[in-house]
């Protein structure tokens, strides 16, 4: 399971070893290369040794093994013959003499000392040393299915790193005394305290580790921008690539999860005050995670039949298998978590109906109405929303039509506008539904590509094309009332406007014509009316989002909270489940100290 | 899961009723609103109008006529048989006052909707005045519950097997050259009945609701699939409706939209019965 390579050095380099004298290299056993041979003398008699990869000394003719604790009394070079016993340099941790070897760690020479007392741990580099072995280390990248063959199926693209891999990637964080990447994250992950306990192997700790502040690593590890967030922070990414954050949290989590380490923790101490969560997306799995791990009793309301929000109905399986998501839910099953599908809040059950029945109130119900660009032709068949199609694909199952009942819309040549992460998806979902042509059109150009850059690096590869800084204005439509193109105009960039993203500008007479026989406008959502319907004392702002006290995530009505899509616009997991964690706290505080008083 | 206590077949098993037990919802449920209901685990989600609901049974009704895939699927439940999901009241309530005197016309199996609002607006102490039409006499639903609840009701079919012969129109027509006093003129049916009586009324000026049936996923506003132009906007039938001012509805664009699956649906049927 674990590789036996990482006790040899700390982080693995696949090093040459030379004589610090006469620079022959040691490894001279072919078979293994990482097996160092010295001559060496071991009680008083002069004998060829082999240092295992475990730093064990063994005789290398009769494979008899250095006793444990005890002391080599030379190593000597096996060409010079010069012994390699430096005097002026101990052991750190047993103060026993050492030997100087030097090693090649990717195409750099540094010396390297080895402990005489077998068994020791000490075998190591200086910490200057050890700095600039891991600035050498690039980011390593993380394997994937082919781009030939995914394009035909709806597993996941990304495998993960492997436990090489990731103790690789480990081996590169500075350990910052100040780590910015923290501040960049919106839950405040320890990462250095994270990625330290991977170092020592410990990725169960790891795990814990994450999960003090992250109740969904796995999904987050595969779904969060981390290259806006905490990966931006990254002293190393100033002077080459920041350390893959995301890659190793979802490492250790897919880790946790598939050696069956997760443990479910016994609560002490039962309030017995009750929340209610309304819609079970990453905001509301949070708050019900937080508040049922303090003792609540939790009930989580959903209004489709499946649990999971956004992570179910929006993002598809090939970039978060179903799985996981169903994994993480059945997790707060077993915290006592009560779980009602088929619930509209609202209609069935009104806010206040609620509040009579339970003492907090979190509203995390997602931004919900699609946005239409309102152009000619936009009411044609095969026309769909971004949320339509991928509705209709991952909680319908529609790609799997006939079996499924739902319709799946099909296209050969399709047009998606916008350049989100939920453009990249429909685009993605189409190229694996059989479509041969896929285009992207979005009005800015590429450096205001709104999407994760793995997602558009992915879509590149499966060869989705990307028409940039291009306008639909009007569909075209067939005799049968189906969409035969988008007729688009190209844009240029002009001053830069309140986002401070430079306004794009139509080019005039600038006119032409994509074919495609299925559109899909993936350009953001607008907040759902069902909740405000019967709820108008719920104060909102002037885009009709919910207003909120931004440390408390309290709305205008007591002890009814809200966060995610409905609070801030459209935007990403991670922040509905940092809004979710800061109602959680103000939740608990304030219901503990009303049962002091 | 939601038991059906009660299966009834009408017109030689086309047309059936279903009486669910969904306690909460038949608490909750008003007139015009619908729920959605998803039959089995690879079922799809469909709207259905509620036809009448007993609220201290806890039991909503259902009536639909056998056209697709999940319909067909429908008829072979029996009683005691499970729906996997229900989910609802969704869309907006008929708005009811008392108003004076309304005619209300239903269509084929449009008039089990209509028996709802129907009775809400004989309860807030309307003039009913009801006019329903079917196919032909075996296609006829409701007609003695809708007889007990309007003041006036007339029954049209297509080739006259019952009541009048011919469509709702001729005896809307009559109703809207005799009486001034209809203050509000209530449709629900097929859309191509709908955007008549909508030419109609436009003509003597009579303010028209229609409830709409478009093609749906979610039903909660989410998905957009349900979209239909009113007044040249953009409104989801869903979250806005389904009930809207028959005279501003585009109704050929409705008419467009929900015929984008006839093929899907074969297809789907097909495979159902391999």
């Amino acid at each position: 399971m674990f590789d036996q390579d990482i006790k040899y050095l700390k982080f693995k380099t696949y090093l040459n070893t030379y004589c610090p004298h006469c620079h022959q290299s040691f490894n001279v056993e072919k078979k293994d290369l990482r097996q160092l041979v010295f001559n060496g003398i071991y009680k008083g008699q002069p004998m060829e040794l082999i240092l295992s990869p475990y730093l064990d000394v063994f005789d290398k003719e009769t494979s008899v093994p250095v006793e444990q604790g005890d002391r080599l009394d030379d190593l000597i070079c096996p060409f010079c013959k010069k012994s390699l016993i430096v005097n002026d340099i101990n052991c750190a941790v047993c103060g026993s003499q050492v030997a100087q070897v030097i090693i090649s760690a990717l195409s750099k020479l540094i010396p390297f000392y080895i402990c005489m007392k077998n068994d020791c741990e000490w075998h190591g580099l200086s910490k200057a040393d050890e700095r600039r072995i891991k600035l050498k280390i690039p980011r390593q990248e993380m394997p994937e299915q082919d781009q030939t063959l995914r394009v035909h199926n709806h597993q996941e693209v990304s495998y993960g790193y492997t436990t090489e891999l990731a103790s690789l990637e480990a081996g590169r964080c500075l350990q910052c005394k100040v780590p910015k990447c923290v501040d960049g994250c919106p839950v405040n992950i320890d990462i250095p305290g994270f990625i330290k306990l991977m170092r020592e192997d410990d990725y169960d700790g790891a795990a814990k580790k994450i999960k003090e502040r992250n109740v969904l690593p796995a999904i987050c590890g595969r779904v969060c921008p981390q290259e806006s967030q905490c990966e931006a922070q990254c002293i190393l990414g100033y002077k080459d690539k920041p350390v893959a954050i995301g890659r190793l949290e979802r490492f250790v989590a897919d880790f946790e999860r598939k050696m069956d380490l997760v443990k479910v923790p016994v609560i002490k101490e039962k309030t017995n005050k009750r929340i209610a969560v309304v819609g079970s997306g990453p905001g509301g799995i949070t708050v019900a995670a937080d508040m049922a791990l303090r003792g609540y009793s939790v009930t989580v309301f959903e209004a489709l039949h499946e649990l999971g929000g956004v992570l179910t109905y929006g993002i598809p399986e090939f970039r978060l298998p179903k799985s996981i998501v169903q994994f993480e839910i059945n997790f707060l099953k077993e915290l006592g978590v009560r779980f009602e599908v088929n619930h509209i809040i609202g209609t069935l059950i009104t806010v206040d109906e609620l509040l009579q029945n339970f003492d907090a109130v979190y509203l995390g119900v997602g931004a919900g109405l699609p946005q239409f660009m309102g152009v000619e032709g936009e009411s044609l068949g095969n026309v769909f929303s971004s949320n339509e199609y991928l509705t209709r694909m991952n909680l319908m199952k529609a790609y799997r039509f006939p079996e499924y009942d739902t319709p799946m819309p099909r296209g050969s040549k399709v047009v998606v506008i916008g350049g989100g992460n939920v453009a990249m998806d429909c685009a993605r979902t189409a190229i694996r539904t059989g479509s041969l042509e896929v285009t992207i059109v979005y009005r800015r150009s590429r450096h205001e590509l709104p999407a994760r850059q793995e997602e558009v690096h992915h879509a590149e590869e499966e060869g989705i094309r990307f028409k940039l800084l291009t306008n639909p204005i009007r569909y075209l439509g067939t005799d049968y009332n189906t969409v035969k193109g988008v007729e688009c105009i190209k844009m240029q960039l002009g001053e830069p406007d309140a986002s401070g993203r430079r306004r794009p500008v139509a080019i005039e007479n600038s006119n032409f014509v994509v074919d495609c026989d299925l559109a899909v406008v993936a350009i953001g959502t607008s907040p759902n009316p069902i909740l405000f319907n019967t709820t108008p004392n719920l104060k909102r702002n002037r885009w009709g989002y919910i207003e909120v006290n931004e440390q408390t995530m309290e709305t205008s009505i007591e002890n009814v909270y809200a966060g995610g899509d409905i609070v801030t616009g459209s935007a990403t997991v991670i922040q509905a489940m940092g809004s979710g964690r800061i109602a959680a706290n103000a939740m608990h505080q304030k219901l503990s100290q009303k049962s002091k008083k | 899961m939601f038991q059906i206590v009660r299966k009834q077949e009408y017109a030689k098993g086309t047309i059936i009723r279903f009486d669910i037990n969904a306690p909460k919802i038949a608490k909750k449920i008003k007139p015009g609103q619908f729920i959605i209901l998803r039959v089995n685990e690879t079922g799809e989600r469909i709207p259905m109008t509620v036809a009448d609901k007993d609220e201290f049974a806890g039991i909503i009704t259902i009536i639909f006529q056998v056209v697709g895939k999940t319909t067909a699927l429908m008829r072979s439940l029996k009683d005691g048989d499970m729906i996997r999901d229900i989910v609802g009241p969704l869309g907006k309530p008929a708005e009811v006052h008392n108003i004076g005197t309304v005619v209300m016309i239903g269509g084929g199996t449009g008039v089990a909707i209509l028996y709802h609002v129907a009775k809400a607006f004989k309860e807030a102490g309307n003039f009913v005045i009801g006019i329903m039409g079917a196919r032909d006499k075996e296609m006829l639903i409701l007609e003695n519950e809708m007889r007990a609840i309007c003041d006036e009701l007339i029954v049209t079919t297509d080739d006259g097997s019952y009541g009048q012969r011919g469509f709702v129109t001729e005896p809307l027509e009559k109703y809207l050259e005799e009486r001034y006093d209809i203050k509000l003129v209530y449709a629900i049916g097929p859309i191509v009945m709908m955007k008549n009586v909508c030419k109609l009324t436009k003509k003597y000026n009579k303010p028209t609701m229609v409830s709409l049936n478009p093609v749906m996923i979610d039903g909660t506003g989410m998905c957009g699939g349900c979209r239909v132009k009113v007044d040249n906007k953009t409104q989801f039938c869903c979250v806005d409706g389904p009930d809207f001012d028959g005279h501003l509805v585009d109704f050929d664009e409705l008419e467009k939209r929900n015929s984008m699956y006839l093929k899907d649906e074969k297809t789907s049927l097909l495979f159902s019965i391999r």
